[in-house]
């Protein structure tokens, strides 16, 4: 199967899911009808994908016959599935784009909370980038303009005190972690 | 105010998940405030990403929930907040497929699409699209045909992704935008050009000419996007593949010059491009593996797996090429991502020279356990593959595999290391002991039933001709006492054997096999039964048929036979000749090994090619009343390549008949063939009884004609004769477009290429495991011997494949490998004549000046054996 080369379509990315650090699914969108198509396969796949990538940051792995590159960043790990076939660095494309668009409306605090917490920019991110296995967006300026997403965009005033100084904490926790 | 999620939740730390307890039934409920005036925007919209949470986890919405969440949704189209609108089109996506009356967001849609918010547009398209029909399309065909000549990039995108995805739906309908797409695929915009060219390439891919004319315009004017050229590159080598083109075309141009592009993605994909190309010159490969090698020492990881995986590839086929790289590679086996390091050992391992392999084996077996099954299969493929190419270095590898056959693995990379251990055994005889001293051991500990199934078979038979055979003995027969039915069967099978090879070990086997007698399962005590009484009687023949050689039949075969004689009692005894005999599987040589292989097919027990042969014939009622079918034959080409009518015949053998079958194909659009037989001379005293025709022969579907042919009966001997065959048949011509045939055709006929039957025709491959028992068993009553010298033969390889194609027998024992720089070699072949009368033929090889041949025959029938040495003659 490895020989057959690639029928030419734009149809490039097979799944892209977005895992905590226990493994846990927070988002994942599969675009093809036939890799795994029932959700046992899919939470499968990705504990299998999970328990192969999260000790080392090697940022590209083969398995189960298909080609993922991933990337992590503190508590969370960003994953982009293509055919064993599919040029790897299209994929990269898609990941890097992916992550430097959530780096940007996550106010660069890309952690599991802040990622939860803003779950519906993400959302319109991933879609913005990929629709249906095509790869709609890779310019990540492009996918920011088009999804005009901030996060916290709530002004300060309906802010309660206990959310600011949480937010707070967790803005010099991260930057003494880093 | 109402606080984005909980507070405890909040107070709770970064930790925790706000998402993590939702109920489906709460957030159905909370949906109900989509209904109040004024909406409320940051509710609802965190209300619609819990649903999409929900949905992304793998919540199961029934139908009546979600049409109600959908339908209460579309009030959220009231109000102006950009996020929630966006978030609008997500949740009508996501439920498309689990709402009804999805449609009724149509107008919403359609609005949006063509309103004046472009940041709504390219969205909005995108979810009509969604859940647009083939029939609503038409609706808004104007609307999409003006969205993807827009000339804002993201509408002009959102319509051409969109199309592209109808396309499997409203072929013909999206199949009408092409003008537009063409002009859109002009556009200044990366990804527009990118989707154009694709939804173009989709539209046009069964037009060869308009895909090569669209290439060259492309090619030509040059295009920006990066992931644009890669596309065109990917077409441009298939075009290249179809047209089997020479590589000197401007297409194969094409893609060279892409080496030299400024973006990798785009030289990356030149390079696989022309790597995977078939016959491929070193001189053509060599730019793409240079690109290759500077990849190699590229920072980003995917890069350099991108290179070193295709470079495996590239090792395969032409190992000289990459040899150039092998410098680059030696830095990348200590790459700390264990993939990247596995591909640069084994490509290494395949272009090194023999001295470099045992450091390497070094090497790797440092890391072996940290990479993941799949690159495990990959090492071992590489050592398979290395151990034919230096067989001397086997110690190195059998050391190697018996480690890795220690450490923890899955079934497949088991079964990879087991199948190269046991190839290594029967390629080097000299590495058998070790070979099967680490099978012993690995069995000892072994889950995999089918493996320890497969170990005992190997040692059942390799095991008694090794000097010291007591010592397996200890092996097998703790399977008997520890493991399940399976495995205990498969030992005490290989116990018999050891007991019917050695006579000293009779005496031991004989009580071991008592002890089996009071197994638990049926199974094993029946063969253990059985064996005893067989081992008993001492009988050289009786161990040759009933242990050493097992029977040699179709088992759909048999399985048919046994329940078509339980339908008919009869007096008679069940004759196991009725029985259709088993075709040899022909042993595929692993010639290349894909570098991942992964299908995850799973293997379907096909029935084999002659089954389906029998079914088919048996349900010709003139063909009924031959009996079992004995042999079908490879397909002969009866016409040249690329002629009107392409025939082939398959040559069945029966008991006393032959039936020809005729696959005829005509390739010409303009007739009709009516009544096709194929009339048959023949040279001999063949009889030609019936002919059954093909009704009728449309264009390009093929259609089978029979002959049904009587062997002569008084002369046994006469088994090869020349048929000349004409085909004959009714025309109609017809027309081209319709295929409506004219009322009234005319006869016609067509000559073929002569047809042979050969001695080959008569006589089915049976692979006898065990060749000298065999031999003994059929006996000398009717020993035939002969010499002939073979003049024309300079080498014994080639007398070797001479022999058996002529004869069509199966060689056993290994013996159609002539070893290296010997002057004579002993071919044994085993076969089973029509009519079920075993042959076996011995024929000793010598090489002087021609290749001289004595050969001898035994069988259990006296006229065969005349036949086989007439035909040799």
């Amino acid at each position: 199967m490895d020989s057959t080369n690639l029928e030419p379509s734009l149809y490039t990315v097979k799944a892209v899911f977005i895992l905590d650090n226990d493994g846990n699914r927070l988002l994942s969108k599969y675009y093809d009808p036939e890799f795994y198509p029932s959700m046992k396969e899919q939470k499968n796949f990705e504990s299998n994908v999970f328990s192969k990538t999260h000790k080392a940051d090697n940022e590209i792995a083969f398995l189960e016959g298909m080609t993922i590159v991933y990337k992590s960043s503190i508590d969370l790990f960003f994953y982009v599935v293509g055919s064993a076939q599919e040029n790897e660095l299209m994929l990269m494309s898609v990941l890097n784009c992916l992550f430097d668009s959530l780096t940007h409306i996550l106010r660069k605090n890309v952690e599991r909370r802040c990622l939860l917490d803003n779950m519906e920019g993400v959302f319109l991110v991933v879609d913005e980038i990929i629709d249906g296995g095509v790869i709609l967006e890779s310019d990540p300026q492009q996918v920011l303009q088009k999804v005009n997403y901030r996060a916290d965009e709530n002004p300060l005033t309906e802010q309660s005190v206990t959310q600011v100084l949480q937010s707070a904490k967790e803005q010099i926790k991260w930057s003494i972690l880093k | 105010m109402i606080k984005k999620f909980d507070k405890k939740d909040e107070e709770s730390g970064s930790g925790s998940n706000p998402f993590q307890h939702l109920e489906k039934s709460a957030v159905l409920q909370e949906a109900r405030i989509f209904n109040e005036t004024p909406i409320n925007p940051r509710r609802c919209l965190h209300i619609l990403t819990k649903i999409i949470y929900l949905l992304n986890q793998g919540e199961h919405f029934g139908t009546t929930e979600a049409t109600e969440a959908f339908f209460a949704m579309t009030r959220l189209f009231q109000s102006n907040d950009q996020t929630l609108r966006r978030m609008c089109y997500l949740t009508i996506k996501e439920m498309a497929n689990i709402s009804e009356d999805v449609i009724i967001v149509t107008s919403s849609l359609t609005k949006d699409m063509t309103g004046k918010e472009d940041v709504y547009r390219g969205p909005a398209i995108r979810a009509l699209c969604r859940i647009t029909d083939t029939t609503m399309l038409q609706a808004i065909e104007r609307y999409m045909k003006q969205a993807i000549v827009d000339k804002v990039p993201s509408v002009s995108s959102s319509a051409l992704v969109s199309s592209l995805h109808m396309v499997k739906m409203s072929y013909d309908v999206v199949k009408r935008w092409v003008n537009e797409a063409q002009e859109a695929a002009s556009s200044d915009n990366i990804m527009v050009q990118y989707h154009a060219l694709g939804l173009l390439y989709h539209l046009r891919k069964n037009d060869r000419l308009a895909v090569t004319k669209m290439l060259n315009k492309f090619t030509k004017s040059g295009l920006k996007s990066p992931f644009a050229y890669c596309m065109l590159i990917r077409i441009a080598s298939k075009l290249l593949d179809e047209t089997e083109g020479g590589h000197d075309s401007p297409l194969f141009d094409f893609i060279e010059s892409c080496l030299r592009n400024k973006n990798e993605m785009v030289v990356y994909e030149a390079a696989s491009a022309i790597v995977h190309m078939p016959n491929c010159t070193a001189r053509e490969l060599a730019p793409a593996v240079s690109v290759l090698q500077l990849f190699c020492s590229s920072p980003k990881a995917a890069l350099r797996y991108a290179a070193v995986r295709t470079l495996n590839k590239v090792a395969m086929k032409h190992p000289s090429a990459v040899t150039a790289c092998n410098l680059d590679l030696e830095n990348l086996i200590t790459d700390s991502n264990r993939s990247i390091a596995t591909l640069a050992i084994t490509t290494l391992l395949k272009t090194g020279s023999e001295s470099s392999v045992d450091r390497l084996m070094k090497q790797i077996s440092s890391f072996v356990s940290e990479i993941s099954d799949e690159f495990k299969v990959v090492v071992v493929q590489a050592i398979s593959a290395l151990c034919q190419k230096y067989p001397r270095k086997h110690s190195v590898m059998m050391n190697f595999l018996s480690n890795m056959l220690r450490d923890d693995g899955g079934f497949e990379y088991k079964r990879a290391i087991v199948d190269c251990i046991i190839s290594i055994i029967e390629e080097n005889p000299e590495s058998k002991e070790t070979g099967l001293a680490h099978l012993c051991e690995f069995i000892e500990d072994c889950e995999h039933t089918v493996l320890a199934t497969k170990i005992l078979h190997l040692l059942g038979k390799e095991g008694p001709r090794t000097p010291q055979p007591s010592k397996y003995i200890r092996f097998i027969f703790n399977r008997v006492v520890l493991e399940s039915e399976a495995v205990r069967a498969a030992a005490v099978s290989a116990l018999a054997k050891f007991g019917a090879q050695n006579d000293d070990l009779l005496p031991s086997v004989l009580v071991l096999m008592q002890r089996c007698m009071m197994d638990s399962d049926d199974e094993v005590r029946d063969r253990a039964t059985f064996y005893m009484n067989v081992l008993q009687q001492k009988q050289k023949a009786l161990n040759a048929a009933y242990i050493f050689n097992g029977l040699s039949v179709s088992i759909p075969g048999l399985e048919k036979s046994l329940h078509q004689y339980t339908l008919e009692p009869s007096e008679k005894p069940f004759d196991m000749k009725s029985v259709p005999l088993a075709t040899t599987p022909i042993t595929e040589q692993k010639t290349e090994i894909a570098p991942v292989a992964t299908s995850k097919l799973p293997e379907k027990l096909a029935p084999s090619r002659q089954d389906i042969y029998q079914e088919q014939l048996a349900s010709i009622p003139e063909f009924q009343g031959l009996g079992p079918l004995f042999k079908s034959s490879e397909p002969v080409q009866l016409t040249e390549a690329e002629t009107e009518y392409v025939v082939r015949c398959i040559k069945h053998t029966f008991t006393r008949h032959i039936v020809f079958q005729f696959d005829c194909t005509n390739t010409l659009n303009d007739q009709l063939l009516q009544k096709v037989i194929v009339q048959m001379e023949p040279s001999e005293a063949y009889e030609v009884i019936h002919y059954i025709p093909a009704p009728s022969l449309p264009y390009s579907q093929p259609g089978s004609s029979y002959t049904l042919v009587r062997l002569p009966d008084d002369d046994p001997t006469a088994v090869s004769c020349t048929f000349s065959c004409t085909m004959k048949y009714l025309v109609r011509d017809c027309d081209p477009n319709t295929g409506e045939p004219d009322d009234d055709g005319y006869d016609d006929e067509y000559v073929l290429e002569d047809l042979e039957v050969t001695v080959a025709d008569h006589i089915q491959k049976v692979l006898k495991p065990n060749f000298g028992a065999a031999w003994e068993e059929v006996g000398d009553e009717f020993e035939k011997e002969e010499t002939f010298a073979l003049a024309s033969v300079r080498t014994l390889d080639e007398a070797v494949g001479n022999i058996i194609s002529f004869l069509g027998m199966q060689p056993c024992e290994r013996s159609d490998k002539v070893p290296e720089n010997k002057n004579s070699h002993v071919l044994f072949l085993a076969g089973v004549f029509r009519g079920g009368h075993d042959v076996l033929v011995r024929a000793r090889l010598a090489l002087a000046d021609g290749v001289t041949m004595q050969v001898t025959v035994r069988s259990s029938e006296e006229s065969v054996v005349d036949v086989i040495l007439a035909s040799v003659g």
